[in-house]
Order: C-alpha cells, then structure tokens, then sequence
C-alpha cells in the first residue's frame, strides 16, 4: 500500500490547499511545498528500506520480487483489473524528477498566480498526483485512468489562469489526449480479450499482457494504438500541433509541468508497453517510428527557429529534443535507451528552467514577443546568466546532461542505423542556431535604458542554482542515474530484441 | 385467475395506482404544493418499498408482464428517478405559482407508465405503458411555463411522438400478421420458422417500422429532429425526466423485445441498427457543437449516447454469446447515463428555481465555479462523466462498450465511437470552461434553494464518482441477476 500513499499524499494535500487558501490568504503554495517535502520525505524512507542490492537485480517481468516495489490487490475481478503499482529504478527516477519539477512548478506559480490561488494549487498537486500514478501503474487499466485523470486538472490549468488564447489551446491539448487515449483503451480491451484465450481470464496486469506475444496483422494494429496515444503526448511529428499552443497559453507553472513530466509520460509509455508489449510488430515499425523521431528533430528546430514568441521557440525545441528520445528508444540497445533516459530527465530540467524563465519574463515585460526583449542582460544579469547556462545546456554543451543524453543516443543510433544518426546529428547543428538566437535577441543587444526590472528574488534563485547543480551533475558524472536505470534497460533489451 | 403471488407482484404498480387517486383527491379538497410534492413522494417511497423481497429469478404475471430483475431493478431507478424530479420540480414550481398540484399527478402516472414499459413481455402491455407515459409527457411538458417555447414544445411532441406511435403500431400489426402472437418470448420461436421457411420481407417491414418508432422516442438519428427543440421548450427537471426515465424505460423494453425476440438473427436489422448507431454518434456530436443553450447541448448528447449505446444490440447480432454481456452493459450504461443526466439537468433546475425565468443558456453559468464551488463541481463531474472520464460512472459505461465491441469485432462502430466522443470533449468541456470564467460583471449572490435539491444534487455527483470508482459490486449485481 505505500506505493498508493505516494498518490494519495498529493490527492490530500491538493484538497488541503484548496481549503487552506480559503481560511488564510496565501497559505495555499505553502501548503503544496509541504504536500511536495511529505511526499519527498516519504519516498526517501520507502527507498531506505529497499535492500541495496535489488538496484542491481535486473527486474523480471513477471517476478514481483525483483521488482523494487510492488504491490497488488484486487480491484474490479469482473474484468481483471486489479490495483497494481509497481517500481523499478526507471519509474524512481522520473517520480524523482517529478517531485522536483513540482517544486519549481510551485515556486513559478508564487508571485504569477493571483487568483484563486488555493484552487491553482489543487490542480497542481492533482496533476503530480496522476503522473506519479502513470509512472507507477502496471495494470493496463489502472494506467489508463492515470493517464486521463491527469488531463483534467492540466486542463484546468491551462484553462483557468493560461494567457489570452487559453481556452483553444486547453481544448486542443485534451482533445489530442483523449483521442489518442481512447484509440490506446480500444487497444488494450483488444489485448486483453485476445490473451485471454490463452491466458484462460481476462487480465489487464502487465505481467501477464508480457507473456502473451502477438503477432500478425493485430498486433501492428493493437500496437499503433498505443504508439499513436504515447507519440502524442511525446510529442512526435505529425502529432505535435497541440504542444506550442498549449506550452505557450499555460501559466509557468503549467508549461513546467507539461514540459518537464507530462511529455515524459508519452516516452515512459513507449519504453515501457508499445516495445515491450509487441516486439515483433515494434521491429517492423522501428524504421518508421525512427524515421517520425528525426523528422522531428529537424522540423521541430527549424520551426523554433522561426518563432518570435519566446514560449514558442522554446515549445518547438521541445519537439525536436523529444524526437532524440523517440529515436533513442526504436532504436533499443543500452547506449540508445540509455541515452533516452538519461534525455529524459535533462530535458526535463533544462526545459522547465527556460520555461520559468520565460514566464519571469512575461511577469515583468507582459510580453513574451522577443522583438520586444533585448539587452535584457543589463537589466537582469543574474536571470541573464542563467538565462546563458540553460540555453547552452539545451543546445548540448558537453559538460551538461543533455550533451551527455544526445550523444549515448547518437552513438547507440549509429550502430543500429547510421544514416538516420546523420539526420539526427543535423539537430544538435540548427539546435544552436536556434537557441543561440533566442539568447541574442532576448538578452543581448541594446538594452532599453528607460526599462527598470526586478531581477530573480531569492527563492527563484535557489530553485534555478538547484536545477543548474542538476544539470551540471547529470553532465558531470551521469553514472548514478546510469545505475539507476541500467538494471531495467538490461532487462527490457534481454526481452526483447530489436 | 390471479394468484397471490401474481398480486404480491404487482404491488408496486398498485401502490402507484393509489398515489394517484389519493393525490387526485387530495387536490380536490385542498390545494398544497407542499402537500401534492409529499403525497407524491410517499407514494413513490411505498412502492419503491414494495419492491423489496421479491424473487429476482422473475414471475410471469399475466401474459403481459414480466416482474424479473432487469424490470425490478429499472422500476426502482424509475421511481428514485422520479423522487429526484418531484424534489426538484417543488422548489421550480415555489417560483412559478399558479395550479401546480396536478404536475405531480402528471409525474406519477408518467411514472407508472415507465414502470409498466420496463416489464412489458407483450405488445399489448409495451404500448399502454408508452401511450400512458407519452400522454402524461405531453402535458407536463406545456406545464408550468405558458410561454410560446413550451407549448410549442409540447404540440411537436404530441404530434410526432403520435406519428411514431401510429407507426409502431402498424409495425406490431405486421409483425402479429406474420407469426401470429404478441408474445416477446413465443415471438422468437415462431420468427425462427420464418427465417427457415420464407422470405423475411414482412418481418424485416415490421422490424423497420417498430424500430423507427422506438427510435423516435430514443431520438437517435435521423428520428431525432423533436429532441433540441422538446428539451429547450419543457421545464428544466420535466427536460430531465425525459431524457433519463423516458428514454431509460423505452430502452429497455427495446432490449427486451430485440433480445427476447431473438431479432438479432436479422442481418438486415443489424445492419440498419449500425447505421442509426453511426448517425446518432455523429450527428448528435456535430450538431452539438455550435449550441448556445444548454438543455439544446443535453439534447444533442443524448442523440450520441443512445448511439454508443445501440452498439451493445449490435453485437449481440454478431456474437449470440456476449447476450448476458449485453444486458450488462446496457443495463450499467444507462445506469451511469440516467444518474449522470439527472445530475447535469438538476443543477439547470435549481439555477431556474432562483428566478421566474429559465436559466439555460450558456451565459448563465458563466463564473458559477466561484460563486458556487460544490454546485458546480458536480456539474462538472457530470460533464466528465458524460464525455467518458475515467473515474466516473460514464468511463465504466464506455468501457463496456468498448469491451462489448472489441468481442464482437465491430470496427467500424468503434472508431464511430472514437471519433464522437472525440467532438463531444469540445462541448462538454466548453460547459466546464464557461463556469471557470471570470463573470464581467458580480451578480448579486441569488437566493439559496432548498437543502433537498441541494443534497439530492450531491447524492448523484457522489453516485457518478462512486459507480466510476468501485463499480465492482454493481457488476456483480448485474451479473448475478441478468
């Protein structure tokens, strides 16, 4: 059950925020931040009493003992749906990073946010609530919930207190979803009722979906389902139209959240069900799904390049940096997947900090129109500096984490298909065509000497030092969070070969 | 020769019998809103009541009627949904004063019908049921309101829900022709010799005619044309009784007949169901769309929900053996379908039980989200529940279909169902967007409704959520008892 309390903490605390701000103004965020330390807290104990050496066991599908944590009960036995959550070094990794991104999240809402804050704080803590479920369900029903639930306080996010064009977007983005979604629960009633004649009863539990290998022309079919639903949300061309609207009419803490975790559940659905689900159907396809992943490394970075709304550029960076994981998981060996992890949690950071940036940004300018910026450096040195920092991580300096995850993914690329790892390798040129120009237009050139602007206030600060010590370690010594995930990767490549 | 036992079983129809000679009564001497609304209610209670302890395997009371489970179980939800109405319609009418007593009288023997139509085994009991529900609807629709929308209202459904019931009765008429009994049961036997024998072209006839005139009072496409214009014109909680018990009772003597009947043999009769099924999904969620009004927006949802739920007599038509699954599915379907209305159109009849006038447009809720937390998070569960969330009474009911499909193979109907829900979001979500507006101008706070309608209200948004959390024992009910 304590799986399910890390959920649970956060359905609570939302509901706790949302009635602290109504007996005392402000208490709301304070609320959240706590919510976001009790669960931290929580986690860390759990994973303290986790025997050491369960992080090297690779974890067998069906074997729960090799798993870090698992834990099931029944829950609706008419149609074998059981409440199963488990975890494994990859799932501990992105629940960290989410719990981190929340309190980024927390803090670029604190000044931005100023209405309905106890309301804003619910829905916050809600959306953690249902990607910390994403990453932990293993039943296929219980992982779809998740996956819909998390959409309707994004949702209201974007909805509520996004900017001048919020109610398109909001809609865009959840229909996208729910479509998607819907194709993916056809799918999975599909492979549930087709395995049950073998497996002799209706199972949604993922250890038992494993040991039934489809084939044929269903399973491509059943297959795209899921990569259609996960692609979406990654997101991949040609399903990518609703990321630059959403990110950009979000409030900060809205598009750090989606940026940050949200994109990531689509790639975690990949690497978790789509490969592992259907191996033979997914080597078919890898061609193709490689061949979307680098369309959309290029396409997405010439559209940033394109873009003069700040949120824009760095929405459509997010496209073309989500194709390297794209091409990093079809392209399944270590090195490639690896790669894909590790891009994962440093585009997370990395993304979330240009994102708060930008929405410190439109707090003060009310602009996010970069031919309105300019010289911004002068007015702000230390959001300028940083400002330098994350947009050289995002183009993939050495020395940062991204670096380190687009060149594993490069070199795991080039041994399965080299020419597509050429394509691919177009993307880390135009990346710094791209951000260099974002750098040079927002915050460089002639300053505006009538301007006078608050610069990032402490508690700013000390979340973008966090995220730059983050970012500097994943490029520095990546190897923990190479540990951490290594065991799955083992197991997943010694299952299915591509 | 009527035994006990038969009588016993009757009981409900009896007591409802009652109410409504008392009530009649009762306003004769004196009348009371307050006392009709009671009476009313009483009524409605001892019935309910006089459900408990009967034999779920189901008794065979005259030829007419069957008092088994399905119909047991559809009864009560018939009668709860009617306690529902009568709460809310109290307060609706406290604003609207003129002789409202007879409302009551209108809505139980609108609910005596429904009752009779969910136990129909036979012709004869099928139409007394929906003639004595129909021509209660039509007065309570043209009720309390004297304007010009509802009396329009109230004639288009007198005349068309008449054409349907002339049609219907022709189809009956050729149907008795053909095998000779106006026996559900008997039907299926004797249509057996005929698919054997010859040529099914009078019962395919028949088939068309009977269908078309259930399906105008199910409203799926193309018989669907009444139903915006039916649900603006009639007062808020009558629009609610319409789409949920109406419908919900119509439905289920549909499965009865269609199951019963073994009418799923016919190729031509499936193959027309999923055209009708593919129409109402897209032409109820595309017209949906570009709707200011709200009841006009429920209407339309409603066309696409009976859509999805035509799937569930499709596949019985391509797969004999997911017959005990359809019934399920159909029977939580509408469970979660009639709960879930009664949630979205309550919360239109209390906003309309604060002022004369009716209080259904879009603009009307525009910020209730803050001025009205709890009202509106029902709503809004409501709403999710609608477009198929999961967590609520309606993603269960989804996924039975799906489940019901993806056994029976029908593609076709499933991206249909895929692509509906798809456009529904957009309407569903609009509602919930507009109540989360920022209001351009405060509203004075308007006065607070009764505690009845207020707790009724959550007791369903607390149904929706329960149904959709832990649905594990209403399926095993269901399961157990179909």
């Amino acid at each position: 059950m304590e799986l399910a309390n890390l959920i649970v903490i956060f359905l609570f605390g939302g509901l706790l925020a949302w009635l602290a701000e109504m007996m005392m103004e402000n208490s709301a965020r304070w609320v959240s931040l706590l919510t976001i330390a009790l669960c931290s807290a929580y986690l860390w104990r759990l994973v303290g009493h986790i025997p050491a050496e369960l992080f090297h066991i690779n974890p067998v599908a069906n074997q729960a003992g090799t798993w870090l944590m698992h834990h099931q009960m029944n829950w609706i036995p008419r149609f074998g749906v059981s409440f199963e959550l488990a975890m494994d070094g990859l799932s501990l990794l992105l629940i960290v990073l989410t719990l981190f991104l929340g309190v980024v999240a927390v803090v670029s809402s604190w000044a931005e946010v100023d209405h309905h804050r106890g309301f804003f704080q619910a829905n916050l803590l809600w959306t953690l609530a249902g990607v910390i479920g994403v990453f932990l369900a293993l039943d296929l029903f219980l992982f779809f919930l998740f996956w819909e639930v998390m959409l309707v306080p994004m949702y209201l996010l974007i909805a509520i207190w996004g900017h001048e064009g919020k109610a398109h977007a909001a809609m865009k983005f959840f229909i996208f979803t729910q479509v998607s979604g819907l194709l993916m629960l056809l799918a999975i009633i599909v492979l549930v009722v087709l395995s049950a004649e073998t497996l002799g009863r209706y199972s949604f539990s993922y250890f038992d979906l494993l040991q039934n290998d489809l084939s044929g022309g269903v399973a491509t079919m059943v297959m795209l389902g899921f990569f259609v639903a996960f692609t979406v949300k990654l997101p991949g061309v040609p399903f990518h139209t609703w990321l630059p609207d959403a990110h950009t009419q979000a409030p900060t803490a809205g598009s750090v959240l989606l940026a940050g975790i949200l994109l990531k559940t689509g790639a975690y659905g990949l690497l978790r069900f789509t490969v592992p689900l259907f191996p033979e159907a997914a080597l078919q396809f890898a061609p193709i799904a490689m061949g979307l992943g680098a369309a959309g490394v290029v396409y997405g970075a010439v559209l940033a390049f394109g873009q003069s709304d700040f949120k824009r550029l760095v929405a459509y960076s997010s496209v073309s940096h989500m194709g390297f994981v794209l091409l990093g998981i079809f392209a399944w060996n270590h090195l490639a997947i690896q790669g894909a992890v590790m891009q994962m949690v440093a585009h997370g950071l990395s993304t979330a900090a240009l994102f708060m940036i930008a929405g410190a940004l439109q707090q003060r300018l009310h602009t996010r129109d970069l031919g309105a910026m300019g010289g911004l450096w002068h007015n702000m040195p230390r959001m300028g500096a940083l400002a330098l920092f994350f947009i050289v991580a995002s183009l993939g300096l050495p020395g940062m984490g991204n670096f380190v995850a687009e060149f594993l993914i490069l070199v795991g690329l080039f041994q399965s298909m080299p020419w597509m790892a050429v394509v691919a390798a177009l993307g880390l040129i135009t990346g710094a065509i791209y951000s260099l120009r974002l750098m040079q237009e927002a915050f460089q050139g002639k300053p505006d000497a009538h301007r006078t602007l608050p610069d990032f206030g402490p508690l700013e600060m000390t979340v973008m030092i966090a995220m730059v010590i983050g970012l500097l370690w994943l490029g520095l010594y990546p190897q923990p969070v190479l540990d951490l995930a290594q065991p799955v990767i083992n197991s997943l490549t010694a299952e299915v070969q591509l | 020769m009527m035994t006990p036992t038969e009588l016993y079983a009757l009981a409900p129809f009896i007591w409802l019998s009652v109410g409504v000679i008392v009530l009649m009564l009762q306003i004769a001497f004196s009348r009371s809103l307050n006392g009709a609304c009671w009476v009313t209610n009483l009524t409605l209670l001892v019935a309910l009541y006089s459900m408990v302890g009967h034999d779920p395997a189901g008794i065979q009371v005259t030829p007419l009627m069957r008092i088994d489970a399905l119909g047991l179980m559809f009864c009560a939800v018939i009668i709860c949904g009617s306690v529902v109405t009568s709460l809310l319609a109290r307060d609706y009418l406290k604003q609207r004063p003129a002789e409202n007593e007879e409302f009551f009288l209108l809505l139980l023997l609108a609910t005596l019908g429904a009752c009779v139509l969910v136990c129909a085994t036979h012709v004869a009991s099928l139409l007394l049921g929906l003639e004595l529900l129909g021509v209660a609807l039509y007065g309570l629709i043209a009720y309390p309101e004297k304007g010009e929308r509802s009396l329009e209202a109230a004639i288009k459904y007198l005349v068309l829900s008449g054409a349907a019931s002339a049609t219907l009765l022709f189809g009956f008429a050729l149907l008795y022709a053909a095998t000779g009994t106006m026996d559900f049961a008997i039907l299926a036997d004797k249509l057996d010799t005929i698919q054997v024998n010859s040529n099914p072209i009078i019962v395919l006839t028949a088939a068309a005619f009977i269908l078309s005139g259930l399906a105008f009072k199910l409203s799926v496409a193309p018989f669907h044309m009444w139903t915006p214009d039916v649900y603006e014109g009639a007062p808020a909680p009558i629009t609610g009784f319409l789409a949920t018990v109406s419908k919900g009772a119509v439905f289920v003597v549909l499965l009865r007949w269609f199951i019963d009947g073994q009418l799923y043999e016919f190729r031509g009769i499936i193959l027309g169901l999923s055209a009708v099924a593919i129409a109402s999904m897209l032409v109820g969620n595309l017209l949906a769309l570009r709707q200011d009004n709200i009841k006009r927006i429920l209407a339309y949802s409603s066309i696409a929900q009976f859509g999805y739920l035509l799937v569930v007599l499709i596949a019985c038509g391509t797969l004999t053996e997911s017959i005990p699954l359809a019934r399920e599915a159909a029977s939580y379907y509408l469970l979660a379908y009639i709960i879930t209305t009664l949630g979205a159109t309550g919360l239109l009849t209390l906003l309309s039980s604060e002022s004369a006038r009716e209080r259904d447009h879009i603009g009307d809720i525009v910020g209730l989200f803050w001025r009205r937390p709890l009202l509106s998070l029902g709503f809004t569960v409501a709403m999710l529940s609608l477009a198929g969330i999961p967590l609520t009474a309606g993603f269960i009911g989804k996924f039975y279909i799906f489940k019901i499909g993806a056994d029976a193979e029908l593609w076709a109907l499933m991206s249909a169902v895929i692509v509906g829900s798809g456009l529904g979001i957009f309407y569903y979500l609009r509602l919930v967007f507009n109540m989360t507006k920022n209001p351009r101008q405060v509203h004075a706070l308007p006065q607070q409704t009764s505690l009845e309608g207020r707790s009724v209200l959550l007791l369903l948004t607390l149904l929706i959520l329960a149904l959709g959390v832990y649905p594990q024992p209403l399926m095993d009910y269901l399961s157990a008892i179909l």
